[in-house]
């Protein structure tokens, strides 16, 4: 390839690296710090989780009940197929299939707008119920006996999966941005880094859900 | 300048000019400073930046010693004073300490010291001064809009509850400014993974690389727990959750288990880039090798490890279990062992050591001097049954100036003094200098003494009204506190000075060993003409004084 002075040629390799080989590395390696970042982040919020429903268990067990587990599967599913596409997308970029990848990409958004529209529709749900306890709204809980238990099992309900909503927009985001490259032809071969990064990032949001669908909905939801 | 990167050289000063070329006159315009992905330059933005927020913090201590000249609140109301403390520890802390010697020497040194041409990602570290500087805006206003008044520490339900004053937008900021110390953290890791020049081993890494790499880990895990508790304490104030409200089922207690898992490893986040400093700086003021070269390296490791385990130690009079307390304080005591360790270790390099007394070096071993002593007293409160005594007294105030003014701050100015020939191509004033670092050596002691004295017998912190016969004390550190802030305006004003009047100053004017050394000063924008191939140890001081002897015969 000649370079002639009036064309300018984006080049995959910045200034500071020697090597493709280097950049990618270094990609890698401040992705997976990022994700550990985000691990502890939640951590915070597991470990709450943990010691007040340790504190309380039967109040947490009530209170888990009133959750949708059939829409939460469904989200379950409707997430873990998006990881599938994102996979696949990342494939298609290094092998510089620009249909296919923005074929996936967008498959991906609307996977995740998908999940996020069943969460709202669930928070609206509880909404209606009296289960919102946020903003001065009215908690309607008839037993009595796990009042305050169930009450924060909300508080830590709504604040876990908003933390991790928040991070399923941020990603959507991302995927936008990646969407619009990906029609201008970017991305493809030596510019997929991008891809994989945000692979990575969507791929950590899917697994913490993982985690987050049992510990509410599930555990202890039906003695 | 290929045979110039075996080993260090110095050129005689006579023939020193400023190179043609150089990272500071590669730009003039505001737009070049503002949107630069240089290293250099961002760590000369976080220099103008930390520096004015060190003033701030600094008004507001002397707004606080001033009113506790007399027993009497006759300067400020109980509610101003709350939140000029407050005011005053969290700029320190968060705007100041944590990001001071790993985002101004750290930016600066840590690519020339690997030989690399820039950070691994330079535009998230220019990024990384922007989430700084808005994080900054939001405490600033929250100052200006009428203030904190919950303490640094934010303890809940005061603060997610009671408190009146602006608790959010100050929450706010020191989370964004998290997210500046989490990506600069980042990285450094990656940096000093994947960018280190031909030959430049683990082995061979300058100790401040250690201590940066150290701290970054805990930047990397310790922040996010900050940040989620903020979030926490932020959705209760706006949202009404009860995760720390007593009356809606929480608990505040986990609030305080939270924060400590940042605060106490933070701590450390202030201390270990000192420590890495004093590593430079001592064997190149006597011309030896460092003692135990792995063993300071790997203490700092041990020392981020421990860190994290010794939260507890700030709960021992909270209401956590007996057992856990007892655990707490055993835990604490490890810590002492990997510092203890560096202490002994910069003693023994010191042994026998051919010794100059320059500025940086007065302020390694002033360092050496007070870090010692909060060390020591750290043992004091980490012994459950004399912290159930001292806890939150002036005793308390005086360990932690001990280490976060006495280390964290001298540790700076040491690095500053000694890298400024480097970052800026000029020399300052070494009479100046000298005095300076004396005037704030005693100033400090005169000022933060008196208060371990104050604190055994009882005066607690946070209280502005106190019995007249603590008053003598309060004189006295008032009266070094003044001390101390005249020495904090010499460096100020004669570093600008030197930048315009200063002798020019040659590559290497320490005569040190490490590859930034190896570099024109100021260094050019890529950093190297060519990439440095490394084929010797750090350190090698014999050697470098041998050449010179034999330079000298020839
Ligand atoms: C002229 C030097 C200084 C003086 C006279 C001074 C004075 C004080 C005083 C009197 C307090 C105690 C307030 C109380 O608990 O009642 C305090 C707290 C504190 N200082 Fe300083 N200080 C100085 C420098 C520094 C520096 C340089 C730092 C950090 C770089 C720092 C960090 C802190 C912190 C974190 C607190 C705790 C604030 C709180 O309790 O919320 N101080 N200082
Ligand atoms: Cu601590």
């Amino acid at each position: 390839m000649t370079i002639d002075s009036h064309t300018h040629v984006e080049s995959p390799l910045a200034h500071q690296f020697d090597d493709l080989e280097q950049q990618r590395a270094a990609a890698d390696l401040g992705m997976w710090l990022f994700l550990a970042t985000e691990l502890m982040f939640f951590a915070g919020l597991f470990l709450t989780y943990f010691l007040y429903r340790l504190n309380d268990e039967a109040a947490f067990a009530a209170a888990s009940h009133h959750l949708d587990v059939v829409w939460g599967t469904v989200n379950t599913a409707v997430l873990l197929t998006s990881s599938l596409t994102v996979a696949i997308s990342v494939h298609a970029a290094q092998s510089r299939d620009q249909r296919k990848l923005t074929q996936l990409l967008a498959a991906t958004i609307g996977l995740g707008t998908l999940f996020v529209a069943i969460k709202g529709w669930e928070y609206h749900g509880k909404y209606q119920h009296g289960l919102m306890p946020l903003m001065g709204l009215p908690f309607r809980w008839d037993v009595d006996s796990t009042r305050p238990g169930a009450e924060l099992f909300y508080d830590l309900y709504y604040v876990m999966t908003g933390v991790h909503l928040l991070h399923m927009v941020i990603g959507l985001g991302l995927m936008l941005v990646l969407l619009v490259k990906a029609m201008r032809g970017g991305l493809l071969g030596d510019f997929a880094t991008p891809v994989r990064m945000i692979g990575l990032y969507w791929h950590f949001v899917d697994v913490i859900w993982v985690f987050l669908f049992p510990l509410l909905y599930l555990i202890g939801a039906h003695p | 300048m290929t045979a110039a990167l075996d080993r260090p050289t110095s050129v005689s000063p006579e023939s020193v000019s400023l190179p043609k070329r150089h990272y500071l006159n590669s730009g003039y315009t505001v737009r070049s400073w503002l949107f630069t992905t240089d290293h250099k330059r961002i760590a000369l933005l976080y220099l103008v930046s930390i520096t004015a927020f060190f003033v701030l913090g600094g008004i507001a201590a002397t707004l606080v010693r001033l009113d506790l000249m007399t027993p009497q609140a006759d300067l400020v109301r109980s509610e101003t004073y709350n939140k000029l403390f407050t005011a005053h520890g969290v700029i320190m802390i968060f705007f100041f300490l944590v990001p001071s010697i790993p985002a101004v020497m750290g930016n600066f040194l840590v690519p020339l010291m690997l030989g690399a041409r820039d950070l691994a990602f330079p535009r998230l570290n220019l990024l990384s001064w922007y989430v700084y500087m808005v994080g900054g805006v939001f405490t600033l206003y929250a100052l200006l809009a009428g203030g904190v008044d919950t303490g640094w520490t934010f303890y809940a339900p005061y603060s997610s509850t009671y408190s009146n004053t602006y608790v959010m937008a100050t929450a706010v900021g020191i989370f964004i400014t998290g997210f500046s110390s989490i990506l600069t953290g980042l990285n450094f890791i990656v940096t000093i993974h994947k960018m280190r020049a031909p030959g430049q081993v683990w082995f061979r890494l300058p100790l401040f690389i250690w201590s940066i790499y150290a701290t970054s880990i805990i930047m990397v895990l310790g922040t996010p727990v900050l940040a989620i508790t903020l979030v926490l304490v932020g959705l209760e104030r706006l949202l009404g959750l009860g995760i720390f409200d007593p009356r809606l089922g929480g608990d505040p207690i986990l609030f305080q288990h939270l924060f400590w898992f940042y605060s106490h490893p933070a701590v450390y986040i202030m201390i270990l880039p000192s420590m890495g400093v004093v590593s430079e700086i001592i064997p190149c003021f006597c011309r030896k090798r460092p003692f135990g070269y792995e063993f300071i390296g790997f203490s700092s490791f041990a020392i981020a490890a421990f860190s994290f385990l010794v939260w507890g130690h700030h709960l021992f009079v909270s209401g956590q279990s007996i057992y856990a307390g007892l655990v707490f304080s055993m835990l604490s005591y490890l810590v002492a062992i990997p510092s203890a360790v560096k202490v002994f270790n910069w003693t023994a390099t010191l042994h026998k050591g051919s010794i100059s007394f320059d500025t940086p070096m007065l302020y390694a071993l002033g360092f050496v001097g007070l870090f010692t002593m909060g060390g020591l007293t750290g043992l004091f409160v980490a012994a459950l049954a004399v912290d159930v005594h001292v806890h939150d007294t002036y005793f308390i105030v005086a360990h932690f100036h001990y280490i976060m003014v006495g280390g964290a701050v001298m540790g700076y100015l040491g690095a500053i003094h000694f890298w400024w020939p480097k970052m800026t191509g000029r020399l300052y004033p070494e009479g100046w200098a000298r005095l300076s670092a004396i005037l704030i050596f005693v100033g400090f002691n005169l000022t933060f003494f008196p208060q371990y004295i104050l604190g055994y017998l009882g005066m607690p912190r946070r209280y502005h009204i106190y019995p007249p016969e603590f008053q003598v004390l309060n004189v006295m550190s008032s009266a070094g506190a003044s001390i101390l802030g005249v020495g904090y305006l010499f460096p100020l004003t004669y570093l600008i000075w030197s930048l315009f009047y200063g002798k020019v100053a040659s590559a290497n004017p320490w005569r040190a060993a490490g590859l930034e050394w190896q570099t024109p000063s100021p260094p050019p924008t890529e950093n190297f003409a060519r990439t440095p191939v490394v084929r010797h140890e750090a350190y090698d001081y014999p050697a470098i004084d041998n050449q010179q002897v034999e330079e000298g015969l020839r």
